[in-house]
This record gives structure tokens, C-alpha cells and sequence, in this order.
């Protein structure tokens, strides 16, 4: 065991708690489409992956360093598929409308190729070449982020109303579903943009530290504690505070008591997946700009998350909120004290505490 | 005049158990009928039909016009009706306040907000912002007719609001509902408890087997002896 001196732990401290932060973005959103939907969303942590993608995306374009051109073509590629399929299924059954619509662009992928030697794929799956990028200021940054988060959100909001919601409380089929988000949403980045490893430069002041008594503290990570904080209020007040957090809450407590009173439990579904793929998508673009984006970053902190809910409890905010701590202080001091056993040092503590409380430190039966 | 809501031969099963066995009856606007029968005859089933919970195999439900038979629950509680359902269903992790303003829908000429429930119910207003599962049954009960009214509905479905409650609060109670209807809400009322629709309708539908077996006014159903002791079991 490695001793430490009080500056190495007051670092430690403040390592831990920015870790806590990241965690927090990431594992409320778990918690909360958990807590009100009874799903466990396995894409969550590729929503996290793929939001920082499309950051990084947005920053380039909003920067010019990429064309829009190749999205634009993507675009009306999918918009043509679209309406293709409502038109075929339209007159004959959906499975029908799918079947022949692949095999129409099977034929169609094989007979462009050999005739005039254009892959069609390309036009609707463009690979994209992302820039690292050199100088960046804060706005741009910040509006890249907001399409991102907004975008991301949207892509939620569809996974809710065109997949998950047909399956009610299947469990299996949720699984299934969600962890086959995941593999397409990794899959699709790794094929559009690579298994680089992408680096936001951040712009002033979060690329400087700040030195107090020869410890240095990284503004960065001050960064992500604020965000997390601020998320955390937010969320904090808007579920317990208002009028729409209420409806949310009556709809965990007796969805169908809820629907008799008028509320339409369809949208606060749909809402409540959208703001947990929200919060995934901040947490992905502040840890992007933390660990990098790349592939398998995701399946990297999932673990780290689901220890959270798990110790926290699932669905249950100020689950949240101390899990986090807990994980990130265990993970930061586990790892400093015990190196060949800081995985050890994360699980045993959570083994412990699921042994005495099954349902976590603030879990409801 | 047709009326208000019209329940036309519906046929309703719980998975393969056939409940209701072409269940109609229907209330004019402003009218309180009591919904009467023992237990197991369908008399919630009834209601959950009429919401949408559980929509019927076969038959309509007409409200004001619309055919309200296939809709979602959101969607006839928006149309005007308001359920009080059986066993209060209150939100319990919700304070009372809150339990009211989620059902919250404003028209043109709304008559109920926040503050006229706690006018009807004062003692809702001196537990505003206690969480409603630590309320008493009583208070519970008050507060989940005072969560339909929010929804300013046309016609009140009242599930045994009596259930479970003592003698004095039931009859607070019903100085209640009476208030509502003389101001002209149209109220269903389902009771097991006789004595205490008899006193608040203005007309009584007997159950029997997930059929209307008897159709009266209240003095002419109390004055029916063989109806009392075969369906209601008093006498």
C-alpha cells in the first residue's frame, strides 16, 4: 500500500469529485428512464459515445472544416427510403414493404456497380473524415454542443415512440432492443468516422489550471463539477418542483390512474426517454472533451455507471447524486492506493453494500 | 333528447372470463344515478369500460355524441369525464396540491381550480403540501373527487366513495356530492352501500351478473323487497 501525503489527497479529492460529475450526468439518465419506464437502456452509454461524435461534427461544420454536402446527400437518401417504404407498405403489408424494398436496393447496389461503378452505400452511409481541430473558441464550442444535445435528444425521443414503445414491459425485448441500439449507434461510428481517437482542444479558460498552495487544480474538471452541479438543480427542481415533474411522478406512481385523470402517458414517456438520452448526451460531450472520443469509450464507463445506479438505487435521484461520489471517490482512491486492484477496490464496496441493501442506499422496495 | 352518456349492450372479459354480458344504461345531463349490486356483479368493471382501462369486445359508449368505445383513457377524461375510481387510487408520492394540479384541465368556463377544491374540501387545504398516501381514508377519498373535479368534467363517475369509511365522514360526504349535483353535475354513483345512494341519486340501476336486472326510483327500488334481498342483499 502506497501512503499518501495531504496534498496528494486534497488532488485526489478533487479528481474524484469531477469523475463523480462525469458519472452523474451519465448514470441520472439510466436512473430516471429506469425509475419511470422500468426500462434499462443499454444504448445509453452509446447515446454518451454518439453525442460526442455529433459534437465534434457540428464543430466541424459550424467551423467549415467540413462539407455538409455528403449529410445533405445522406439526407435525401434516407428521405427517398422513407417514403418508399410508406408507399409500399401502404399497398401491401410492412414486413412485405421491407423485403422488397432491400431487395430492390440489393439489385439496385449490384447493377450500379457493375455498370457504371458508383457503390451506392456510400451515398447513404458516407464515411466522414473529421478534422482534429486547431483553434476553437467558446461559442463554437457551445453551439456545437447544443445541436449535439438537441440532436441526440430528437434521436430518443424516436428510439421511445418507434421501438421501445411497442414492447410494453418486456423485459427481454427491451434488452434486445436497446442493446442493439448500441451496437448500430458504435458500429455506425466506427464505420462514418473512424476508430481515431478525436481530442476537442478546449478553448479558454478550460484548458488552463489554476495553483493553490502547489497543488494544481486542472479548470477543465472545475468545468464538469459546475456542469454536473448545475444539471443536478435543474433536474432537481424541475421533477420536484413543478407542475410537469408532478405528472411524471403520478405517472411512476399509477400510470393508469394517470391516464384516467387525462394525462397522455404516451408523450411523458417519450419526454422522459429524450431528457435521459439529453443528459447521456451532455455527459458524452463533456467527458468527449475529457477522455477523447473513441470507440469503445462507451463500453469503457457503462460498468461505472450501472455501479452507480446499482448503489445509489435504481430511480432514485439522491441514488444518484451519492452513488456517484461514492464510485468516483472509490475508483480515484482505489486506484492510487491498491494499482493492481482498482476494479477490485470499485466492485467489493458495491457487493457489500447490494449484500445489506438489495435495493441500494436509497432504493424503494 | 339523447343523453349525456349512453352505455349501448356492451360485452366486456377480463382474458377469458366474461364480465359484463350486454351491460346498457345511460344519464341524462344533470341527473345522479346510483349504480347498484353486490360485489362480483361488474359494477367497476362497468366504470373501467366507460374510461377506456378495460375497452369492451362488442357494444358502444357514446358521450355528448362522440363514440368514446375505442378512445384512450387521456382521451375521455379530456372529453368530460371525470373518474373517482374504487380504492381512491390517489398518488401517494404526490402532495395533495400536486395530486390536484396534474389533473389540471381548463375550458372556456371552468368552474374547478385548486383554491374551489380546498373551498368543497377544507381540510384538503389544511394538508396542502402533506403527501397524500399519509392522508387518512376520509382525506383520501376527498382528495380523489376533488383530483376529477380538476379535470372539470361533464360527468362525475363516482366508484364507491363510501368504501371503508366511518358513519360520520360518509355523510359529509354526501353533503358533498349532493352540492355538486344541485349545482348540476352530472354524477354515476356505484355503491354496495344502499341506504347511502338511496339518499343521494335520483334514480337507481340494479346489477345482476353483468346485466341490468332493475331500473327505478330510489323510494320505489327501497320499497321493493324481493330486488333488496335477491341483488342487494338487505332485508
Amino acid at each position: 500500500m502506497i501512503s499518501l501525503s495531504l496534498s496528494n489527497v486534497i488532488e485526489l479529492s478533487f479528481n474524484s469529485l469531477s469523475y463523480a460529475a462525469l458519472l452523474f450526468l451519465l448514470a441520472s439518465g439510466l436512473s430516471l428512464i429506469f425509475g419511470v419506464m422500468r426500462i434499462v437502456n443499454l444504448a445509453h452509454a452509446a447515446i454518451f459515445l454518439f453525442a460526442g461524435y455529433i459534437a465534434l461534427e457540428f464543430y466541424n461544420i459550424i467551423d467549415g472544416t467540413t462539407s455538409i454536402m455528403p449529410r445533405l446527400m445522406q439526407l435525401i437518401a434516407w428521405g427517398i427510403v422513407y417514403f418508399a417504404w410508406t408507399g409500399l407498405s401502404r399497398i401491401s403489408t410492412e414486413a412485405r414493404a421491407c423485403i422488397s424494398l432491400l431487395l430492390a436496393y440489393v439489385v439496385l447496389e449490384i447493377l450500379s456497380t457493375l455498370l457504371f461503378g458508383v457503390r451506392l452505400y456510400e451515398y447513404l452511409f458516407p464515411t466522414i473524415a473529421v478534422k482534429s481541430v486547431q483553434k476553437i473558441n467558446f461559442f463554437m464550442l457551445s453551439a456545437a454542443i447544443a445541436a449535439a444535445v438537441v440532436m441526440v435528444a430528437l434521436g430518443g425521443m424516436f428510439i421511445e415512440r418507434f421501438f421501445l414503445r411497442r414492447f410494453g414491459q418486456d423485459t427481454l425485448a427491451q434488452v434486445l432492443v436497446t442493446i442493439g441500439f448500441a451496437f448500430i449507434l458504435q458500429d455506425g461510428s466506427l464505420y462514418t468516422w473512424g476508430g481515431d481517437n478525436f481530442i476537442f482542444e478546449k478553448p479558454w479558460p478550460l484548458n488552463a489550471s489554476t495553483v493553490i498552495g502547489g497543488i494544481s487544480f486542472p479548470q477543465y474538471r472545475a468545468f464538469m463539477i459546475i456542469v454536473a452541479v448545475v444539471v443536478a438543480i435543474v433536474l432537481f427542481f424541475g421533477i420536484e418542483r413543478t407542475r410537469l415533474g408532478a405528472i411524471m411522478r403520478a405517472t411512476v406512481d399509477d400510470p393508469e390512474m394517470a391516464r384516467g385523470v387525462g394525462i397522455n402517458t404516451n408523450i411523458v414517456s417519450m419526454s422522459i426517454f429524450a431528457i435521459g438520452a439529453l443528459l447521456a448526451a451532455i455527459g458524452g460531450v463533456v467527458g468527449g472533451a475529457f477522455f477523447g472520443v473513441y470507440p469503445g469509450v462507451d463500453f469503457e464507463i457503462l460498468p461505472y455507471a450501472f455501479a452507480v445506479v446499482f448503489i445509489g438505487g435504481l430511480g432514485s435521484f439522491a441514488g444518484a447524486v451519492v452513488g456517484s461520489i461514492v464510485v468516483g471517490f472509490m475508483e480515484n482512491f482505489g486506484t492510487a492506493l491498491f494499482p493492481e486492484l482498482s476494479y477490485f477496490a470499485l466492485v467489493a464496496p458495491m457487493a457489500i453494500i447490494l449484500a445489506v441493501k438489495p435495493t441500494g442506499l436509497f432504493g424503494k422496495g | 333528447m339523447s343523453a349525456l352518456l349512453s352505455v349501448q349492450d356492451i360485452h366486456t372479459y377480463y382474458g377469458d372470463s366474461y364480465v359484463l354480458q350486454g351491460l346498457s344504461l345511460e344519464i341524462e345531463k344533470g341527473e345522479a344515478l346510483g349504480v347498484l349490486g353486490r360485489n362480483g356483479m361488474g359494477k367497476t368493471t362497468m366504470i373501467n369500460s366507460i374510461m377506456g382501462f378495460v375497452p369492451p369486445r362488442r357494444g358502444h359508449i357514446t358521450f355528448q355524441g362522440n363514440d368514446i368505445t375505442q378512445m384512450t383513457s387521456y382521451e375521455i377524461s379530456s372529453l368530460g369525464i371525470g373518474l373517482c375510481p374504487q380504492g381512491r387510487r390517489v398518488f401517494p408520492t404526490l402532495s395533495v396540491r400536486e395530486n390536484l394540479i396534474v389533473a389540471e384541465q381548463t375550458h372556456t368556463s371552468s368552474r374547478w381550480n385548486v383554491d374551489a377544491v380546498y373551498e368543497l374540501f377544507p381540510r384538503l387545504g389544511e394538508r396542502r403540501d402533506q403527501r397524500a398516501g399519509s392522508l387518512s381514508g376520509g382525506e383520501q377519498q376527498m382528495l380523489a373527487i376533488g383530483r376529477a373535479l380538476m379535470t372539470n368534467p361533464e360527468c362525475l363517475i363516482l366508484d364507491e366513495p363510501s368504501e371503508g369509511l366511518a358513519p360520520l365522514i360518509i355523510q359529509n360526504l354526501g353533503e358533498a356530492i349532493r352540492s355538486l349535483k344541485d349545482e348540476g353535475l352530472s354524477i354515476l354513483l356505484v355503491e354496495q352501500n344502499t341506504p347511502f345512494a338511496i339518499k343521494t341519486v335520483d334514480r337507481v340501476t340494479v346489477i345482476g351478473k353483468g346485466t341490468v336486472v332493475y331500473d327505478a326510483s330510489p323510494q320505489e327500488l327501497w320499497a321493493n323487497e324481493e330486488i333488496k334481498q335477491t341483488h342487494l342483499g338487505i332485508g
